[in-house]
């Protein structure tokens, strides 16, 4: 499945990237040879194969649901780029 | 006397203990090792002040008799580990500012058990890279390096050169796909990668959780096992970490392999291995032999397919864990006219070149269309590799091979740089271990004709540990590598 440049551009707004015009080409190329790479799975039979989606074999495990950590707020907004009023400050969203 | 900083954790804790040295003396012998190798650039912050005053506090645990399990060992943390009031960078732009507020559970362990903490350590940008070279404060040199300067391996290159140049006494660092063997194997230095689950991942910067865990990079086999039950045990913080026991690892040094299964795997020896790796090779298993071991030849039919597969599971996992560096919550932010520009500026000005290619590889295979085709497919695969090694295991005990196919290279490679596909074959011994959740330790073997060290890797099975340290007890006394 080779990729076109609409896709390369419709890929990076999902992931919120920047790819520059002029780096759209080898961005392109970059993506189809590990895609054409990747795509050497196809080779395997996994016809009735569940997906493994972790290793772990224990069950995970249930706790009571209580606060076990809280008014940490002033921590939480230490490293905030812009803070307000206790809050985390975002450009405008709601006009 | 010889330079302290030439000793092994247990020897130094024995010197402690008997009150020959004092933890102030050996804080000081390390940093000043530090201060004299700066130009490895394995450091990206330092503690030292820090760590001389806790050297104080354990020199008070020694008179009072309070000392615990690694008191006053000064060591080197990978910046990949959250470290409270200290700088936290995962050696990225997007956090280069990024001070957390709490520790991570294993670096809080190594602290509950008297360990002083030298800095952080350099490592691939959010540990994405086998050779140290995506760090937004550039690579690691070798310390084994002769005229041209040579990678350290990644992503702990940090880890494993300021082992190898006794710059700590021991490092944490973490592997998703090899990052702790193959920077040990390249430094000369002994790292295990324990069994998904025995480390918590808490406070760890995620990059692909279902691959990600800890483990220490150290001189030997022995202070792996002292420092592995330090940093290891349940976490409630953690739902992957596992509940099971912890033993005693040291106290599978010593004890006789007589009878023990070591497989080789047929796919680990393609046509084209690196003669002299491929005799090495022979050689671990000759040594293995010599002890008692018998040699068996196993199969791991799907090994090709581990590179494919994990080169979409883990750029999968990383854009979804990298989706949080939103510029609002901590770290850098780059403005922009409303929100997703502001999201756009500040991942693009943010993420280095490899990062962005595996956020946009992981966003593709995860997207409408082609997630089955990709994402799930290579979850599939995953499952076969994993029988493979249930399989093998059926044979075997332990599986010998080599860590890395090539012997550490210049820093800025072209052949590296021109295709990132080349990069990422040099994982091929190692990211199986991953897929499959597997304990494996790298252990120098040797020096190459260009004196350059290889490394050997032991893999065992799940939660068998054990195993490993005793085999990798014997390789070690037989290799008798000589340490920088």
């Amino acid at each position: 499945m080779a990729v076109d440049n609409e896709t390369v551009r419709r890929i990076a707004f999902l992931a919120r990237l920047k790819v520059e015009q002029e780096k759209l080409e080898d961005t392109q190329s970059e993506f189809n040879k590990i895609l054409n790479w990747v795509e050497e799975l196809g080779e395997v039979n996994t016809n009735n194969v569940e997906p493994l989606v972790s290793v772990n074999d224990e069950a995970l495990s249930l706790r009571q649901d209580e606060i076990t950590a809280g008014h940490i707020s002033e921590e939480i907004l230490k490293n905030a780029p812009a803070q307000e009023f206790g809050y985390f400050v975002v450009p405008k969203v709601v006009e | 006397m010889s330079d302290l900083t030439d000793l092994t954790i247990a020897e130094s804790l024995s010197k402690l203990k008997s009150r020959e040295i004092s933890p102030v003396e050996l804080t000081q012998a390390y940093v000043q090792k530090l201060n004299d190798n700066h130009k490895y650039n394995a450091f990206v912050t330092l503690t030292a002040e820090k760590a001389l005053s806790d050297a104080e506090e354990a020199e008070k645990r020694y008179a009072n008799n309070t000392n615990r399990l690694l008191e006053g060992i000064p060591l080197g943390i990978k910046d990949l580990f959250c470290t409270k009031g200290i700088k936290t960078t995962a050696c990225s732009h997007i956090l280069d500012n990024f001070i957390p507020q709490y520790e991570s559970t294993v670096t809080q362990n190594l602290l509950d058990d008297g360990a002083l903490f030298l800095g952080k350590l350099n490592m691939d940008e959010f540990a994405m890279g086998g050779s140290n070279e995506t760090s937004y404060f550039g690579p690691v040199v070798n310390p084994w390096s002769k005229n041209t300067p040579l990678v350290a391996g990644g992503s702990s290159g940090g880890s494993a050169a300021a082992v190898a140049a006794k710059m700590c006494a021991a490092a944490t660092a973490t592997d998703t796909g090899g990052s702790i063997r193959e920077p040990s194997a390249f430094c000369g230095v002994t790292g295990i990668k324990p069994t998904y689950g025995r480390c918590s991942r808490y406070g760890i910067v995620a990059f692909a959780s279902s691959l990600d865990q800890a483990g220490p990079i150290c001189k030997d086999v022995r202070d792996c096992a002292l420092l592995l039950n330090s940093m290891a045990g349940y976490d409630p913080k953690d739902s992957t970490s596992s509940k099971r026991e912890i033993p005693d690892f040291s106290l599978s040094l010593g004890k006789d392999i007589k009878g023990l299964k070591v497989g080789i795997p047929a796919e680990y020896r393609p046509d084209g291995l690196n003669p002299e790796i491929a005799s090495y090779w022979d050689k671990a298993a000759q040594i293995l032999k010599d002890c008692g071991a018998e040699i068996i030849n196993i199969n791991l039919p799907h090994t090709k397919y581990a590179l494919p597969a994990y080169y979409v599971i883990a750029p999968a996992e990383a854009s979804s864990n990298l989706a949080r560096y939103d510029g609002v919550r901590y770290g850098l932010r780059v403005d922009g006219n409303g929100l997703d520009e502001q999201y756009i500026n500040t991942r693009t000005e943010g993420f280095g070149a490899e990062v962005k290619r595996r956020i946009l590889i992981g966003t593709y295979v995860l997207s409408a269309g082609y997630y089955d085709a990709y994402y799930l497919k290579a979850q599939k695969v995953r499952r076969l590799i994993k029988n493979d090694f249930d399989n093998a295991f059926q044979k075997c005990d332990i599986i010998l091979t080599p860590t890395s196919p090539i012997e550490p290279f210049a820093i800025g490679d072209t052949k590296m740089l021109e295709n990132p596909i080349n990069m990422y074959l040099n994982d091929v011994f190692t990211v199986s271990v991953n897929l499959a959740g597997l304990p494996a330790m790298s252990l120098p073997i040797g020096l190459s004709q260009n004196s350059l060290p290889l490394g050997m890797q032991l893999i065992g099975r799940a939660f068998d540990e054990d195993t490993i340290f005793k085999a990798a007890y014997h390789l070690e006394r037989g290799a008798n590598f000589v340490r920088m």
